[in-house]
């Protein structure tokens, strides 16, 4: 009834092919990033700024990028955090080392510095497909977390490769509280996801999801494989770099090389999953998904069971805290395949025709 | 409009193309004219889809001439067949499945647009107007082949007919001078079948596209095309016009069998 597309027509083609073509998406994208950008950061506490709402947007982009590369490209790729922490150390190498180089400047050549070693641990794509790319690029994983404990030129010398990130200033206006951080990166975050939509909308996306497809035919409609392939390697390690560059610069302030492993990969994996593989929207789902459930059982379990007079144990709580975890992920996924997106979708279909379906 | 057919524009010489021992074609030579309606026939295993796949630059023949307007090739590639404005089907329908029906026939136009992808991006000036433009070529093609309800229906959902449909607006998207069809017309029923005759007669006629086409369907072959070229295990048994085809006793024994 409210949500409905009756009588709001089309005359042109731009106006059909903009990116939220009903007006009841518009306003409530329009709400949303109101909310995000005024709203939260006036009642928001330090917590959820630094615990919940900055690690999401951060987990977000990585699943984004992740996403061009797999759910829109279709190459499987197990080397995520691996691109993130080339992206972490990138930009506080160029902040080390580049005299007077702006902040946002070094987040962007981190990104860049990322697409370079994502387009080398590409080059495999064109001849193996599916899990033995996954392979493939679960060694750009172990690689090169393994090149940056071992040479200390690149964490200039500290001990185990932690690096400590410098303040984060923007034309002088110094970013040091939680919030100033959240909306830094609520901002590069928006652009990106801006960007991403426009990108998958046009021809660049229809390659890549052509080459996702039918390869076969998309070499006879005359889309070069290759160049396709390493277009969305490169795109997709682009973002999850800016990724781990906000990761270590607004969220953590200080990274190891051990804390990008395979298990941050494979979470990043999950939540494009979860989320939606093929879908933007998808990847902000999945990340609130993957990283706020654990925070909610964490709060419910003990309420939960003081209710029911249980006296559990700490690590009872947690080990349970897993099998929920777990459980929830594969009801999901049962329930539907294609993630949350997709509930989305077919929510709103169902919306558009409340309460009257006929 | 009084289609005219013209010089050959696409010569094969004396084709031969192997699988490790499997001889799929051998010493194949035929051409292909302007404007014309070309047919490929043969029983299963003929080598008729291989013939395609050569024409168009999927496969490489060991042996051989391909002469495609006054160029002289040992073999094609994709690439360059695609640009010389050579589109084709598939027998098995190769529809980019996840995307809608708009964006199949987009991409199909994929080699005439120039913007990059940071234009894309930022959906900037001229990345923005080349999407609307390529946007209304394509709807005269939706309009062509009568698919407007479905524009915006995944392709995976919809059925076998409509899809058969929706790949030749594709392949028509990129506005080729020359439309390799693989079996357009397999698995239909008569209504789909003609509705697809129509289709490819029109395009044929109006765009003055040549078509190469292979069929099984011999009451289709013998009505729409000009010129048939019969293969049996690799080989070629017969070419010539549909009646001169009919005729040929090497072309009835390799369909109907002889008595020994």
């Amino acid at each position: 009834m409210f949500y409905r597309e009756t009588g709001q027509f089309k005359t042109s083609y731009g106006a059909d092919q903009q990116i939220f073509p009903i007006r009841q998406d518009r306003i409530g994208v329009g709400l949303v990033l109101a909310v995000a950008f005024l709203v939260v950061p006036a009642l928001a506490g330090e917590y959820w700024f630094n615990a919940i709402l900055t690690p999401f947007l951060i987990f977000a982009l990585a699943a984004l990028g992740l996403n061009i590369l797999t759910g829109y490209a279709g190459q499987l790729s197990l080397g995520s955090a691996a691109f993130m922490a080339v992206g972490a150390y990138a930009a506080y190498n160029f902040q080390l080392r580049v005299e007077g180089i702006p902040i946002l400047v070094s987040f962007i050549c981190a990104g860049l510095t990322a697409a370079g070693v994502g387009i080398l641990f590409g080059l495999p794509s064109l001849r193996i497909k599916g899990f033995y790319l996954a392979v493939a690029t679960l060694a750009a994983q172990f690689f090169i977390v393994w090149c940056l404990t071992k040479f200390p030129w690149l964490s200039n010398n500290s001990s185990s490769g932690v690096i400590s990130t410098p303040t984060v200033k923007i034309l002088g206006y110094v970013f040091d509280g939680a919030r100033d951080k959240y909306l830094l990166v609520l901002a590069i975050v928006s652009v990106m996801a801006l960007m991403a939509k426009n990108m998958v909308r046009s021809k660049t996306g229809r390659s890549w999801m052509a080459v996702r497809d039918m390869d076969v035919a998309a070499e006879v409609i005359g889309i070069p494989l290759l160049r396709t392939k390493l277009l969305a390697f490169a795109v997709s390690s682009f973002y999850c770099g800016v990724a781990g560059a906000l990761y270590a610069f607004c969220y953590l302030g200080s990274v190891e090389p051990d804390g990008f492993s395979l298990d941050l990969s494979f979470h990043i994996l999950f939540m494009i999953i979860i989320g939606g593989v093929g879908s933007i929207l998808g990847s902000f789902l999945g990340a609130a998904f993957i990283l706020l459930l654990p925070i909610l059982l964490d709060v419910l379990l003990p309420e939960l069971s003081s209710l029911l007079h249980l006296q559990l144990q700490g690590s009872t709580v947690s080990h349970i805290q897993t099998m929920v975890f777990g459980a929830l992920i594969m009801f999901f996924l049962v329930v539907e395949p294609h993630g949350l997106a997709r509930l989305w979708q077919i929510a709103k279909e169902k919306l558009r025709l409340w309460p009257f379906p006929h | 409009m009084a289609r005219q057919i013209g010089d050959v524009i696409l010569d094969l010489k004396n084709i031969s193309l192997r699988f490790g021992g499997v001889r799929a074609l051998t010493d194949i030579s035929f051409d292909v004219k302007e404007h014309e309606v070309r047919a490929i026939i043969g029983p299963n295993g003929a080598g008729k889809s291989s013939m395609l796949n050569v024409i168009n630059g999927v496969y490489r023949p060991q042996e051989g001439e391909i002469i495609f307007r006054g160029e002289h090739r040992h073999n094609m590639n994709t690439h360059i067949a695609s640009a010389a404005g050579i589109a084709r089907t598939f027998q098995n329908i190769a529809l980019f499945k996840g995307m809608s029906v708009l964006d199949n026939l987009m991409s199909g136009r994929t080699l005439k647009m120039k913007a990059n992808f940071l234009q894309h991006a930022l959906w900037w000036g001229a990345a923005r107007n080349e999407e609307l433009a390529h946007r209304a070529k394509v709807e005269e093609v939706i309009d062509f082949l009568e698919i407007e309800h479905i524009r915006k229906t995944p392709v995976g959902r919809l059925p076998y007919g409509l899809q058969k449909r929706v790949e030749l607006g594709r392949a028509l998207a990129a506005e080729p001078s020359m439309l390799l069809l693989d079996e357009p017309m397999a698995g239909m029923n008569v209504e789909e079948k003609q509705d697809m005759c129509r289709f490819i007669l029109d395009v044929n006629d109006h765009f003055g596209t040549t078509i190469v086409l292979i069929e099984h369907d011999m009451g289709v072959v013998m009505d729409i095309s000009d010129r048939v070229v019969v293969l049996d295990y690799g080989k070629k048994i017969g070419d010539g016009t549909p009646d001169e085809v009919k005729n040929n006793p090497e072309v009835i024994s390799a369909y109907l069998g002889t008595q020994h």
